[in-house]
């Protein structure tokens, strides 16, 4: 990423802090998951327990703003490394693609939650 | 003992190809003795370069086989494979002639790094105290022994990828700094090697502390500068 080193020095912070958050969300995503399926699986199943569950909603929106804010500063380091990309170029790609993690992710939330 | 070796040694610049010497296989032989056999009894025209031969200077660090190690203090026995070696200049470095390499960027980046000691009192005063069980002492004495040889930097693939990447050794020389706490400079100094050149692009994979001769760990030194600066308010334009 470029900017000044302050901001670089934060950005480096922000991935570690969403990995921490990441690491706990997948931990109970993956526990929300075994208990789920025990018994089989349908939507219709999935959405009587997801549909106008609050909780659900904020632990997966937390899930999801915590993965748009990991993912994209991982991939300027991917860009810039291998690539060779830098500046501006980075930026705008990484943006648009935590946008893209945000949007999709906060829909998919929004479509099992609410009613 | 009585065997040869085969040797094949870089020659050129950066464009260049291997050469293939006979050498004889001696007892307690290191790399740096067959290199000088060579230069001595086979090719005078083969540069390298050399002082102390007993792993002081870090002047003698080639890749061998590979891998960037000291050569005065690698025996033989320890890194050829079947009687053979191959021995090239040190990598992520320019190239000046056959296995001597350009090391003048290597060092800019310690002083880029601020690896220089600023004290703030003068020979009137009184020796500071500094307790040798102290936090900040040992983390000096971790990584002082440092004898600038470049096989850390050489064997870094962030320094490949980011040219501008101040690298290993300076970086584990500013975290020594950082830890004396006699210098005046602890603050330019967190700024200058912040960011992306400095230690928050280390992927802490560590082949740095796997292949320094010295046993130092500058990967910890990174990882102690980023804790630091997590917790240091940096300069909006630092
Ligand atoms: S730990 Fe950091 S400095 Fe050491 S080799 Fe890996 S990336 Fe380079
Ligand atoms: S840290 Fe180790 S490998 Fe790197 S220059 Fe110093 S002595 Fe050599
Ligand atoms: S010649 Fe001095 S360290 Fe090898």
């Amino acid at each position: 990423m470029n900017g000044s080193v302050a901001t670089q020095a934060r950005l480096w912070l922000w991935q570690r802090v969403s990995a921490m958050v990441l690491g706990v969300c997948v931990l109970v995503h993956l526990a929300v998951i075994i208990h789920a399926v025990r018994g089989g699986l349908s939507a219709a199943e999935i959405l009587a327990r997801t549909q106008g569950s609050w909780a659900f909603g904020a632990f997966y929106t937390v899930f999801v703003l915590a993965a748009a804010v990991h993912a994209p500063i991982g991939l300027a380091r991917i860009a810039e490394e291998w690539l060779g990309w830098r500046g501006l170029k980075v930026t705008v790609a990484t943006h648009l693609f935590g946008l893209l993690l945000l949007v999709t992710g906060l829909r998919a939330v929004y479509g099992v939650v609410v009613p | 003992m009585t065997s040869n070796l085969k040797v094949k040694v870089w020659r050129g610049r950066e464009e260049g190809d291997f050469a293939t010497y006979e050498v004889p296989r001696l007892e307690s032989q290191t790399v740096l003795d067959v290199v000088t056999y060579i230069q001595r009894r086979v090719d005078p025209s083969l540069s390298y370069r050399y002082a102390c031969r007993v792993g002081m200077c870090g002047s003698c660090a080639m890749t061998v086989n590979g891998v960037a190690r000291w050569t005065c203090r690698t025996h033989v026995s320890k890194v050829a494979k079947d009687g053979r070696l191959e021995i090239a200049p040190l990598s992520n470095l320019p190239v000046v002639k056959d296995l001597v390499t350009d090391m003048s960027e290597f060092f800019d980046k310690w002083a880029r790094a601020l690896g220089r000691f600023k004290g703030g009192t003068s020979r009137k005063d009184d020796f500071a105290r500094v307790k040798p069980e102290s936090l900040e002492r040992r983390a000096v004495d971790a990584g002082i022994e440092c004898i600038g040889c470049g096989a850390c930097y050489a064997s870094c693939d962030v320094v490949s990828w980011r040219p501008e990447y101040l690298g290993p050794a300076a970086l584990n020389r500013a975290w020594t700094l950082v830890n004396d706490v006699r210098d005046t400079q602890r603050q330019e100094r967190l700024g200058a090697v912040a960011g992306d050149a400095g230690c928050h692009a280390c992927h802490t994979l560590a082949t740095c502390t796997e292949r320094c001769p010295k046993q130092l760990a500058p990967t910890a030194g990174i990882a102690g500068l980023k804790r630091l600066l997590a917790r240091t308010k940096l300069e909006a334009e630092a």
